[in-house]
């Protein structure tokens, strides 16, 4: 793994120094793992890779994981697939991006081909029913972990248009279901919005 | 040859055309697979949903992994789950690619700053959701407090008194609770205890 020591160089790890062979290998690991646990949809992945890539690793920066998701969720496909793309890409360009999705997409074929074979056995199984229903119970926690966290950053922006932003996008989907990709919408043209206002601001002051 | 070419072909479309995650996905394929190319029955399609939301992982993935299983064989299911994602992998890296290059300029940090707090917003909106369905088997609009369960609500508490305390890992966390949850449903079981 040692050889390819100069080639690091070259793709720049945010933290320290390591070798390309690594990083792919920890890449390809950590995805296989998140994606054999991720019971439930998107968000789910999302939350563990925030833990796993920004916590754990350090490889990526909040903010980036932020953007990442906002960017996969409005690409079409899988939400998972996507965010291991792009953090794939992040890390080790397209190779990396390569190496990413056969982790995040190895473990659900492996499980759903032996289970596609006795499925009638699985569905029917207490113990596994049991087992499901309870887990969601870790999986909620381990989502609020995260969002208390994201949540700390917002507040901590002091801009009422963003606590404000998150309040209202959060009521929207939870309460009215609108549309993740529509909340996403809104906010790009807040946000374009926003630039135009900064931007007509500065001339002012400049005349 | 022509199953597979035709397989390969509408799970590209379903890849292409599945925005917003797994969800969106399912009408999709089953347009294809059930109602233009009739490869499966309705019933079967049903079944297929429950797996895949059932076991771990993508549900896209999961149904086409399953489909392609069922009607050619793991040829199939390769085959499937590579037209699901091939769409994604184009568009994703094109877009990761223009993000890393354009996302120090501060008029493109303005224009993600808005985004990311909905962003938080959405992530915390799917772990409400867990959250019913994890206490009340239930969404927020038919709830029953009568539902409500007891074992459920303090692994919840205990877990996330972990996280926060300890910063265990993601995965240690929702397996522990799986085995822990499972464990005492069984023991209250054994003692008779009703739940």
């Amino acid at each position: 793994m040692n050889q390819v020591q100069s080639k690091a160089a070259n793709t720049n790890p945010p933290d320290q120094q390591r070798t390309k062979g690594h990083i792919l290998w920890t890449l390809f690991k950590s995805m296989f793992v998140l994606s054999a646990c991720t019971f439930g949809g998107g968000f789910v992945i999302v939350s563990l890779m925030k833990k796993k890539y920004v916590e754990e690793l350090k490889w990526l920066s909040e903010d980036e994981m932020l953007d990442i998701t906002a960017i996969t969720q409005s690409s079409p496909g899988p939400l998972p697939v996507n965010a291991s793309v792009i953090i794939g890409y992040r890390m080790c360009g397209v190779l990396g991006s390569a190496i990413a999705v056969l982790g995040a997409i190895l473990p659900p074929m492996i499980i759903i081909s032996i289970i596609s074979v006795f499925y009638n056995e699985f569905r029917s199984n207490t113990y596994i029913a049991i087992a499901l229903q309870v887990m969601r119970a870790g999986v909620a926690a381990v989502i609020f972990d995260v969002v208390i966290n994201l949540c700390k950053n917002v507040l901590k922006t002091k801009r009422a248009l963003y606590i404000g932003m998150m309040f209202i996008a959060f009521v929207a989907t939870y309460f009215f279901g609108v549309s993740a990709m529509l909340i996403i919408l809104i906010c790009l043209g807040i946000g374009i919005t926003d630039l135009l206002i900064s931007l007509l601001m500065k001339k002012r002051k400049e005349v | 040859m022509e199953l597979l070419l035709q397989l390969f072909l509408s799970f590209i479309q379903v890849g292409l055309f599945s925005v917003g995650g797994g969800y969106a996905a399912i009408p999709l394929i089953q347009d294809q697979i059930v109602n233009v190319h009739g490869l499966m029955s309705l019933s079967e399609f049903t079944d297929l949903i429950t797996i895949a939301e059932m076991t771990p992982g993508p549900i896209s993935i999961n149904s086409s992994t399953f489909v392609g299983t069922r009607l050619a064989g793991p040829f199939g299911a390769i085959l499937c789950t590579l037209g699901c994602i091939i769409p994604s992998f184009i568009i994703c890296l094109t877009l990761a690619h223009f993000y890393y290059k354009y996302r120090n300029f501060s008029g493109v940090q303005t224009v993600l700053g808005a985004l990311r707090p909905a962003t938080v917003a959405l992530i915390g909106s799917a772990g409400a959701s867990i959250l019913m369905l994890g206490l009340f088997h239930s969404n927020i609009h038919e709830f029953a407090l009568g539902d409500f369960r007891i074992i459920e609500a303090i692994l919840f508490v205990v877990c996330l008194i972990i996280l926060r305390k300890y910063k265990t890992s993601a995965i240690k966390i929702i397996l522990g609770s799986g085995v822990a949850g499972t464990l005492i449903y069984v023991l209250c079981g054994v003692a008779g205890l009703p739940l």
